[in-house]
């Protein structure tokens, strides 16, 4: 019964040291209980800690070996997130931005916003989400373009993205099926504001 | 006490076996639930129609909803609907034949048209085989042929046909949908005039029509058009490989009755099988032949790049007439009022299905082609040569049901027939028109459909049956039952029966093809950047009311979720609002909806990217409120707006905002 609740394989140390402890109490209860020692109550707990060993056992099985690494990093943001280390989950990795804004690309940019975006982000206030005015101050270009280019994921998945969502109500931020060029002349179009 | 510890220890005996099972089962859950459905349920016939939650079914079946007018779309094999595509008639859920984007679509020669009877789904074909571009459907009662496209799953094309008094023996492409064809039920006075209805014999014709599709937009025209007898043209199947060229309707009637058709129609022992050579056709064109007729009729064509349809008037069809245009129409006698006339995959045989009669009459093109060169007639009717029966059969399919109606082949040289009278398929080998399997249907069989059984290739893994009485299948729903299909495999020896499932309307005829010819061309959205709707705002900057004497057209957009403007006065009791609404999401099934408290009409169901138009002539003052009908967001319920109508001679200030 042992080896079967405890997978060594999906375990963790930790999961492993608790469902020793509980299955010691098992064994010490089912001995009371072989002796006519035990009350109602004591079967009561029984049940209890049987069904939290199979949780543990079951549980960390399913999960494996990520979900306690990324368990790890969320407890390191926790305590020193910053948002503008921040690039966010999406196809754009790393994005090296020019002194220079590039006022043709800025231009482009402008026009694809006021086509696809304007309706809920007003260039310089806050409107159904916020304004891309100053954006670059507050957030890396790469998250940026991420939160242009996958949206669905970056509220489900990244802090800050949680966050505003959080802040602006619920209104999610809409897949406007931008390509990641249209994405960067955007982005430069953002630093002209 | 005793006794209360024994229960416990039983008691937890039984709690630990539990856990045990459970801690066990619970790493191996997924492999043992698929070791179960593939072992232990293997038999089980629900296993094979179902379709987990996520799954894709591996074919379309495009099911005519017959007389609700529409077209339904199924999964197959699990039979879940997926869509009702509103063809002929209609509908509110989607403002076809309410916005005046569509309105266009349903006019006709007579006025606009709210319904039809929609009987035969027909895919596009390129080589013989279903290419998933469009779905053509015929209208049966005021004759017309409809072109779906299947990027969009919507109605892009409808064009009435003059000279038919009911399309029935229709649309059946030729192999590279050269042509979809439209042949006349019931024969009509030619030129349509006030005559006495017993001058039917003289006075009455029967048109076969030929509708030419562009083979690069499947824009569809009459390119001609044939005069027959008075007969009634009942189904139609274009010829493939060595038949590509011709094609063959079935009739009956050959006694011209117009009274009592029950009796009168079924004198002759043999009614004909009119087979039409279109490429003589097409020679006979080109060698000014065609009479020039004036005609009456519409031709309506939705833009995809406007989101809009016109309706263009037709004044003029090209006739050509058998006598004048030798070897372009031969009769084949075929006993019983032949029903169904369908052809096998290699083009060779042509099954002509005798509805009052047990047998199935299968001619051989082969055997036509020499019979015509031999001229072995038996007599000519107005200029049209009716072959010697006995020359032209190649074999009969020897009592094998009630009421043969329908065939479609799996291509692996068998065709299945349906029998109306006796409710059952029956499962022949072409070739030696040995009976091979039957199978009960419930109940009252008319039309079957084997995914591509009437192409080149058929796609032989499922069969479905189209049943005309459902009786005691379902659920009572009050006097009428919901119509039904059921489904059968047929990759053994043996036809299955897998699955029962409901339809819409009447499920008259349908076709199958795998899921791969379409799913990768589904559009997804249409690009803001490319509508070119008069109407359109394609930003909130480019929202307005503008007043133009009674008439105001509203430029509206939405996007999740909210209306700009949302804040609209300056309306007038008996304007005409003209409310032109894009929704400027451009993501994947995000539609928005829109409809006006009492305004008298159907709501919109505005796709991404795309911009539809409602009118409303409010009729009292007050302030109403419109909001978005379909579920968006979370902030769905914020979706809302007002108009302030004012009384006609008011001077209230026409204007509009959003957030002020």
């Amino acid at each position: 019964m042992i080896t079967i609740m405890v997978n060594p394989n999906r375990a963790n140390d930790k999961d492993r040291t608790f469902a020793k402890v509980l299955t010691n109490q098992i064994y010490i209860i089912i001995n009371k209980l072989i002796t006519n020692k035990l009350t109602t109550m004591k079967i009561k707990y029984l049940i209890i800690l049987l069904v939290v060993t199979t949780a543990i056992s079951c549980g960390s099985g399913n999960q494996g070996a990520d979900t306690d690494k990324s368990t790890e990093q969320k407890a390191g943001e926790a305590t020193v997130h910053d948002p503008m280390k921040n690039k966010g989950i999406g196809p754009v990795k790393n994005l090296v931005i020019a002194n220079e804004i590039d006022m043709e690309m800025a231009a482009k940019g402008e026009e694809i916003y006021n086509l696809k975006c304007k309706a809920c982000h007003k260039p310089t206030e806050k409107f159904i989400g916020p304004a891309p005015k100053g954006v670059l101050d507050r957030r890396t270009p790469e998250w940026v373009m991420n939160m242009i280019l996958n949206p669905e994921i970056m509220i489900k998945e990244d802090p800050d993205a949680k966050a505003l969502l959080i802040e602006y109500n619920m209104a999610p931020m809409a897949n406007q099926g931008i390509t990641e060029e249209e994405a960067r002349v955007m982005l430069e179009y953002f630093r002209t504001l | 006490m005793k006794y209360i510890n024994k229960i416990k220890s039983v008691l937890t005996l039984i709690v630990i076996a539990l856990i045990v099972a459970g801690i066990s089962s619970c790493g191996q859950q997924a492999k043992d639930s698929d070791a179960f459905r593939k072992g232990a349920l293997s038999s089980d016939v629900a296993s094979r129609v179902y379709v987990a939650p996520g799954e894709y079914d591996e074919f379309y079946a495009f099911v005519s909803g017959g007389f609700s007018g529409q077209l339904a779309v199924y999964g197959l094999p699990s039979g879940r609907l997926l869509r009702v595509i509103p063809v002929f008639s209609v509908d509110p859920e989607k403002a076809y034949g309410f916005s005046e984007e569509t309105k266009p679509m349903l006019e006709t020669s007579f006025g606009f048209q709210p319904w039809d009877d929609a009987h035969h789904p027909e895919l596009s074909q390129t080589d013989g085989n279903t290419d998933g571009r469009w779905c053509f459907i015929n209208g049966n009662n005021t004759p017309r042929v409809a072109r779906i496209d299947l990027t969009t799953f919507e109605t892009a094309e409808i064009i009435e046909i003059p000279n038919s008094g009911g399309n029935h023996s229709s649309p059946f492409t030729t192999e590279n949908t050269e042509y979809v064809v439209a042949g006349t039920r019931f024969s009509v006075p030619y030129p349509q005039q006030d005559v006495a209805i017993n001058t039917y014999a003289d006075k009455f014709k029967g048109m076969l029509s030929f509708i030419k599709v562009n083979p690069e937009s499947g824009l569809m025209n009459i390119e001609f058009q044939v005069l027959l007898p008075a007969f009634d043209y009942d189904l139609a199947h274009s010829g493939k490989g060595k038949s590509h060229g011709w094609t063959f309707f079935t009739s009956y009637n050959t006694e011209k009755a117009s009274t009592l058709l029950e009796v009168g129609a079924s004198q002759n022992d043999k009614d004909f099988i009119a087979a039409i050579n279109w490429k003589k056709a097409e020679e006979y064109l080109a060698q000014g032949k065609g009479h020039d007729v004036p005609a009456n009729y519409k031709h309506n064509v939705y833009d995809e790049a406007t989101h809009m349809a016109t309706s263009n008037q037709m004044n003029m069809v090209k006739v050509l007439l058998p006598e004048e245009c030798p070897g372009l129409v031969y009769f084949l006698p075929t006993p019983k009022s032949p029903h169904g006339i369908d052809v096998d995959p290699t083009g060779e045989y042509i099954v002509g299905n005798g509805k009052l009669s047990a047998d199935l009459t299968v001619h051989s093109f082969t055997n036509m082609i020499a019979a015509i060169d031999n001229k072995e007639y038996d007599t000519i009717i107005e200029g049209i040569p009716v072959l010697k029966f006995e020359k032209v059969l190649a074999g009969t399919v020897k009592a094998a049901g009630l009421g043969p109606l329908h065939t479609e082949f799996d291509g692996r040289g068998n065709g299945y027939t349906s029998f109306f009278i006796s409710s059952e398929i029956v499962k022949w080998k072409v070739g030696t028109w040995e009976v091979l399997d039957r199978v009960s249907t419930y109940y009252s069989i008319g039309h079957l459909m084997i995914p591509g059984g009437d192409s080149k290739n058929p796609q032989g893994k499922y069969m479905v049956a189209m049943n005309k009485i459902t009786k005691d299948r379902y659920l009572p729903t009050g006097p009428e039952v919901t119509q039904s299909a059921q489904l059968f495999d047929i990759t053994g020896d043996k036809m299955e029966l897998l699955l029962d499932f409901p339809t819409i309307g009447e499920p008259h005829y349908a076709q199958g093809i795998s899921a791969d010819r379409i799913v990768s061309k589904s559009k997804k959205i249409y690009k803001l950047e490319e509508n070119e709707h008069p109407y359109v705002a394609k930003s909130e900057d480019a929202t307005k009311v503008v007043r133009d004497g009674k008439d105001v057209h509203v430029y509206m957009t939405m996007i999740r979720s909210h209306f700009s403007p949302d804040n609209i006065e300056g309306i007038k009791v008996g304007d005409k609002v003209y409310f032109h609404v894009t929704n400027l999401e451009q993501d994947y099934d995000v539609p928005h909806g829109f409809s006006v408290m009492g305004f008298e009409n159907a709501e919109i169901l505005v796709m991404p990217g795309q911009t539809e138009t409602i009118t409303w002539i409010p009729s009292r003052i007050g302030v109403y409120p419109f909001y978005c009908t379909d579920f968006c967001s979370a902030l769905h319920q914020e979706m809302q707006g007002y108009v302030r109508v004012s009384a006609a001679n008011s001077t209230t200030e026409l204007k509009w905002s959003l957030g002020e």
